[in-house]
């Protein structure tokens, strides 16, 4: 019931902001990190914020002790400078103060890490990530085995995907297959690089890890909200480093026991009737608002 | 004091006219001579650099691919999808070359080799350097240097293109097995014989900083500059030894069957990061000490007040070296690092905030209670405090491991080191062009000019690297010659700002070849009472043997 308050929260969301039925991705002028689909993600965007009401001030006291050096002691102001060139106890103070506020800094920061690294005990499900020059494969790793490659979608293969909404589907960042998951779900994620170094990177979810050929990454991720989100390949691959997204499809959970009976047989059919299926739900969602 | 010094310059005079032009400047054993072939080195590289740059920033000015696959079809000849996929390629060449000159050819070779092999004997009391010979050798090695790393744009590299496109810190498996053809392997040499290049020049500034200084300057009466290019020296010592090492396995992985960075032969490709970012980390440091070391003594001259906090700035560089070798995995707090690990990176690097804010404040306190002119160095130092501590407090967001999750290898970083070093180093190279060019030629240069290229170097880099922290927030990856439609507002934004910056760059040209033309005397100290180092108590230029007999501290 909550997952779909939030669908349709999310969806209205979208509504209002006339940009359709999708979660995450830039938008233009953009200047702030992308909304959070995680509590890890949260819990960053919180940290950044955090760390924003240290560092202005302190740039800002910089700029203000620059401006009033810069007036009152001008050579026209003071002719005749002072010879002070000691005072311990501002020394001190200026050595001191910033540990006080690395401090500050430092214990939500720890915090923070714990939640990205510390890997929760009751995982729903696995998914392996291998890197490829240039594309993504993705392995389920569950009773139903599903694996396929992801692609950058082609502009000439908008059409017959059905992918031809630019805003839903954006250049560079839509794929052919997406990655499905059920929304509030636990996903533990392992990551490895098959030729050269990559990096599996889906900021809405606050997760950023190298896919390093002869190691096997790991990391989790919850989505709590349905929808499309977008990444990218976040270490230098090659020629098409720019040219590798990632796509992960947030679904419920029956959209998603469906999809993956189906995607066992055949993906592109399979990602078909769940898109389907996500549009029906959609636009009920428009109708119920429309009608408000 | 003056006449003594004129009759040096007589005898220098002198001097000149029995060496000819070859033996001057091939053969130089001279200090002076040779800081100045480095500079002219660094303009050059400087220029080469800052253009791949304009080119890149005029790639990213739009969505799309605009010029790289004309630029690969005009440079390599070749045509139609071919010529897409060389673009591509050549676009990581770019950034490489781009890195690696601005690095290794720009401003090592500008703060080091040039204001430190000009000024420190000087400024020490010495008659030259300790072994002019490797001075010497020193320069002429980095000269083969840059012509392997230039020639390598034109041999085969990746599969279909030319060139090193594996970014600078060439990590392996794209190094090696991604990137079949020599280009690596002159890169690589290139770094090899730019590496053996500063050691020597570590070697001798060491020596000379130690042993040479003149009678009663005792360590802790040496000029800040000093201190700067000592600590640095000794950071260049113990780094580049390991940078050898790292590119060494990387050549023999490559060309002799060994396997230490193949994972399919038990090596590790996490290995070269360590070891690479073990130099690379003290690296930025190497990059940014020297450029410490001058705005100190050209904010202290023009406020007319000695350095506020003199041993306090000396220890606080000690410090950032000594720290800066401690700290060097928080440039991989994505490779799958252990908790424990990351939370020790990310704590030892928050120190090095310490030091540096101590810096920051010394500065400020230098000026405070000062009579301060604004001659155009110091509002060049003036612009690099405001614009370091902007660097370093968003340095300070990345220490975090937590918070580096979401912002590492986006445009946030891009911005942040460029703000330190771009906005950092390269305006106390200005400011130092500008605080020593009346003592190293003779001349005045038009101040009018030299503001004017502060104010539009200012605007222009400010354009350039404050749109990317936004970009970076919104999570658009380094390295990427393409981006989605979302990104296209700020990169066009910054792709202005370069070129408002390459009018910058004119504009500097402009007001050197305008103060050779007017030669306007700068005499032997255009600065002032505030001017207290011992280089403005020579002539201008300086005699060709400084200190025949050696000056006194008191």
């Amino acid at each position: 019931m909550k997952n779909k308050a939030f669908a349709v929260l999310a969806a209205l969301a979208c509504l209002l902001a006339g940009t359709g039925a999708f979660a995450a991705q830039p938008v233009e002028w953009q200047t702030d990190l992308q909304p959070a689909a995680t509590t890890v993600m949260e819990g960053i965007r919180w940290f950044e914020e955090y760390t924003l009401w240290f560092i202005i001030p302190i740039t800002i006291l910089v700029l203000l002790l620059l401006i009033v050096v810069v007036v009152r002691f001008r050579a026209g102001a003071n002719p005749t400078p002072s010879k002070t060139s000691h005072n311990t106890a501002i020394e001190i103070i200026w050595t001191l103060g910033p540990v006080v506020v690395l401090f500050f800094l430092a214990i939500p920061s720890f915090k923070l890490l714990n939640e990205e690294l510390i890997i929760p005990q009751d995982v729903d499900m696995t998914i392996k990530a291998t890197g490829n020059q240039w594309y993504w494969s993705y392995e389920y790793q569950g009773d139903t085995e599903v694996s396929f490659d992801s692609y950058l979608l082609k502009e000439e293969g908008r059409a017959d995907a059905g992918k031809e909404d630019k805003a839903a589907y954006p250049r560079l960042l839509a794929v052919d297959n997406e990655l499905v998951v059920p929304v509030g779900k636990t996903v533990r994620l392992l990551v490895t690089g098959a030729d050269v170094i990559h990096a599996f990177a889906m900021p809405a979810f606050g997760v950023k890890i190298d896919a390093i050929p002869g190691r096997m990454n790991e990391t989790w991720f919850k989505p709590e909200a349905e929808g499309l989100y977008y990444g990218q390949c976040s270490e230098l691959c090659g020629k098409d480093h720019g040219f590798m997204p990632i796509a992960i499809r947030v679904v419920s959970e029956d959209q998603y026991n469906a999809w993956l009976q189906e995607a066992a047989n055949d993906v592109g059919a399979a990602n078909k009737a769940l898109m389907a299926s996500v549009d029906n739900e959609s636009s009920d969602v428009k109708v119920a608002a429309n009608s408000n | 004091m003056a006449g003594h010094s004129a009759t040096d310059a007589h005898g220098a005079d002198h001097g000149h006219h029995q060496m000819s032009f070859f033996t001057r400047w091939f053969l130089s054993t001279n200090h002076k001579d040779i800081g100045t072939l480095y500079l002219i080195f660094a303009i050059i590289a400087g220029v080469v650099g800052g253009t791949l740059s304009v080119f890149m920033r005029w790639e990213l000015m739009e969505p799309g691919i605009q010029i790289f696959h004309g630029l690969a079809s005009m440079v390599y000849g070749v045509e139609g999808d071919a010529a897409i996929d060389a673009g591509k390629e050549m676009y990581n060449v770019f950034t490489t070359a781009h890195a690696l000159i601005m690095i290794f050819f720009m401003v090592m070779p500008a703060l080091i080799g040039g204001f430190a092999n000009w000024m420190i004997p000087i400024m020490i009391g010495a008659p030259d350097m300790a072994f002019p010979r490797m001075n010497n050798i020193s320069f002429w090695l980095i000269i083969p240097a840059f012509l392997l790393l230039m020639l390598s744009l034109f041999v085969q590299g990746a599969p279909g293109g030319h060139g090193v496109g594996g970014g600078w810190t060439m990590y392996p498996p794209l190094s090696t097995t991604a990137s079949g053809g020599p280009a690596v392997d002159m890169a690589i040499l290139a770094l090899h014989i730019a590496g053996a290049s500063s050691i020597l020049g570590a070697i001798n500034f060491i020596t000379t900083i130690l042993n040479m200084r003149a009678p009663g300057m005792t360590i802790h009466k040496m000029p800040l500059f000093a201190w700067a290019v000592l600590i640095t020296a000794f950071l260049l010592l113990l780094s580049l030894p390991v940078l050898a090492g790292g590119i060494t396995m990387l050549l023999t992985d490559r060309n002799f069957g060994t396997a230490f960075f193949k994972p399919e032969a038990g090596g590790d490709p996490i290995l070269f990061q360590h070891l690479f970012w073990f130099f690379g980390h003290p690296e930025v440091y190497i990059l940014i000490l020297p450029g410490f070391g001058i705005i100190s003594h050209i904010v202290s001259t023009f406020s007319k007040k000695p350095v506020f906090g003199y041993l306090g700035m000396a220890y606080a560089m000690a410090a950032i070296g000594a720290v800066g070798f401690i700290v060097w995995a928080h440039h991989m707090y994505t490779v799958g690092l252990s908790l424990d690990a990351q939370r020790y990176f990310l704590f030892a690097t928050m120190v090095i905030a310490v030091p540096t804010g101590v810096k920051i404040f010394s500065w400020i306190a230098t000026m405070w209670g000062g009579s301060i002119t604004f001659s155009t160095p110091m509002i060049w130092a003036i612009g690099f405090i405001f614009l370091f501590t902007v660097g370093g407090v968003t340095g300070v967001q990345l220490a975090n491991a937590g918070l580096d999750r979401a912002l590492h290898d986006t445009y946030y970083v891009v911005a942040h080191f460029h703000y330190v070093l771009s906005l950092g180093a390269v305006f106390a190279i200005f400011a130092a062009w500008y605080y020593w060019f009346p003592k190293m030629t003779g001349y005045m240069y038009s101040q009018a000019l030299g503001n004017l290229h502060f104010v539009v170097m200012f605007i222009g880099v400010n354009l350039i690297f404050f749109p990317q922290h936004f970009l970076g927030l919104a999570g658009m990856p380094r390295r990427y010659i393409d981006y989605p439609d979302a990104f296209a507002g700020w990169n066009y934004v910054s792709s202005i700002g370069s070129y408002i910056s390459a009018v910058g760059v004119l504009i500097f040209f402009v007001c050197v070849i305008e103060a050779f033309m007017k030669k306007r005397v700068a005499g032997d100290n255009p600065w002032g009472v505030g001017a207290d180092t011992l280089e403005w108590t020579l002539s201008s230029p300086p005699p060709t043997h400084q200190w025949e007999q050696l000056p006194r501290i008191k």
